[in-house]
């Protein structure tokens, strides 16, 4: 386990220091939501219902940002080739660097979204809604995110396929993820059952994306 | 130990990279891999670490760790130095210490062996191509894996640092560990055998 956890505190090191993800995809995410006012216009009452459909999307494209980057980094400076050699099985390697990315692009959305928030006019409520959704829903983006990085791996500007491969599998994600939101707003009535399946989505993709992500790396590889 | 291999043949990309190889070292042996370029030498140990797959043959390991794999017990240098620029000298020898499983870890002495120990808190990024390369050397020497399979070991080294990896590799040699070094120049020090891959490819100038 200690090889795992040397692992998780080095991506998350990367991530945090100049270069690295997480700022720019919590200011992406910051920017995004910030600029949806000025286009939509200063209707409260519509910035109030699309709001959690405007965050989620933002959280949703911002967590792509980084990922890219997540396996090409490692294959073009060949550390990928060590993360092969190691006695830890790769499919935990790889749920551990999607750990890491979460950690450090997932989370500090959730903690800056009651924030920014404010802007599209959500009350208390509703912001409580949409960090529960976000909290239950972004591991699922990374996990699923995970898998497009291992494809597009050994290409340069693979970031636009990534978008292209990921987004698609990601729909259902943003459907449950904005029902449970819009209805955690409401009342607490219909929350349960969209927020029950974006777990259940999480769970599915936390086991599915490293498994199908460390298939994709072994043949990449070659 | 011994690892050996017999009629081994790597075909990628439509042709065939190498075809034919044989080859048997035991501990203490250094072997060399030489032929021109393109003749397979990198793509022949990476077949060794598990990075590429073999069309035809197999390796066999004899007196190894029965549980791991050949490439669990082997350290890899290629031709890049799998540092991280935003990371320190030091944080980036710990965390692959770390990851490849020492215990404790010591990150002071091989940094030091390699002469980089002044420049243990400096951003990798500041370091020049032969001062990554003695770093990712360091890494060999901080984790003690019995297979070292060196790609062009001496290239962008200066006299003194492949000097010191000389010392390195007869130490190696004589703990009983065993080393592969694919090469087009001198290593530096009397391999044990040669394995010239021109001659295994069939058609191949001879």
């Amino acid at each position: 386990m200690s090889e795992l956890a040397a692992l998780l505190v080095r991506d998350m090191r990367i991530a945090v220091r100049v270069g690295g993800g997480a700022l720019m995809g919590v200011m992406f995410f910051l920017v995004v939501v910030a600029i949806v006012p000025f286009a939509v216009g200063p209707d409260l009452a519509l910035l109030k219902r699309i709001g959690p459909a405007i965050l989620w999307l933002a959280a949703l494209l911002a967590s792509l940002l980084a990922l890219d980057r997540l396996f090409a980094a490692d294959h073009e400076d060949g550390s990928l080739d060590l993360l092969l050699m190691s006695r830890a099985p790769l499919e935990l390697v790889v749920l551990v660097k999607g750990l890491a990315h979460w950690l450090t692009t997932g989370l500090p959305l959730i903690i800056a979204a009651p924030l920014i928030g404010l802007l599209l006019n959500l009350d208390g409520q509703a912001q409580g809604a949409l960090v529960l959704t976000l909290l239950a829903g972004t591991p699922a983006l990374t996990f699923i995110g995970l898998i497009g990085a291992a494809i597009a791996v050994a290409l340069r500007r693979g970031g636009l396929l990534l978008a292209v491969l990921v987004l698609p599998l990601t729909v259902p994600v943003l459907i449950f993820g904005v029902a449970a939101a819009n209805a955690g707003a409401a009342g607490p009535a219909l929350f349960g059952m969209p927020f029950t399946v974006l777990c259940a989505l999480s769970l599915a993709s936390l086991v599915i994306g490293p498994f199908a992500a460390a298939a994709a790396l072994r043949q990449e590889i070659e | 130990m011994r690892l050996s291999a017999a009629n081994l043949a790597c075909h990628r990309g439509g042709r065939d990279v190498f075809a034919g190889v044989s080859f048997a070292a035991a501990s203490g042996e250094l072997l060399a891999i030489t032929g021109r370029n393109g003749a397979g030498k990198s793509s022949l140990l990476r077949t060794v670490a598990g990075l590429v797959r073999l069309t035809e043959g197999e390796f066999t390991l004899d007196g190894g760790d029965a549980e791991l794999t050949i490439a669990e017990q082997a350290h890899y240098l290629g031709h890049q130095d799998a540092l991280k620029p935003s990371l320190s000298v030091g944080e980036n020898l710990r965390f692959w210490a770390g990851f490849f499983g020492q215990k404790p870890i010591a990150i002071a002495p091989p940094l030091e062996s390699v002469g980089l120990d002044a420049l243990a808190d400096l951003p990798a990024a500041y370091l020049s191509a032969g001062q990554r390369r003695r770093l990712s050397i360091a890494r060999l020497l901080a984790v003690k894996r019995p297979i070292w399979l060196l790609d062009e070991p001496m290239s962008t080294l200066d006299t003194a640092a492949q000097e010191r990896l000389v010392g390195f590799m007869r130490s190696h040699l004589a703990e009983g560990g065993l080393i592969l070094a694919a090469t087009h120049g001198p290593l530096g020090m009397g391999a044990t055998q040669e394995l010239r891959l021109d001659q295994a490819v069939p058609g191949a100038p001879q």
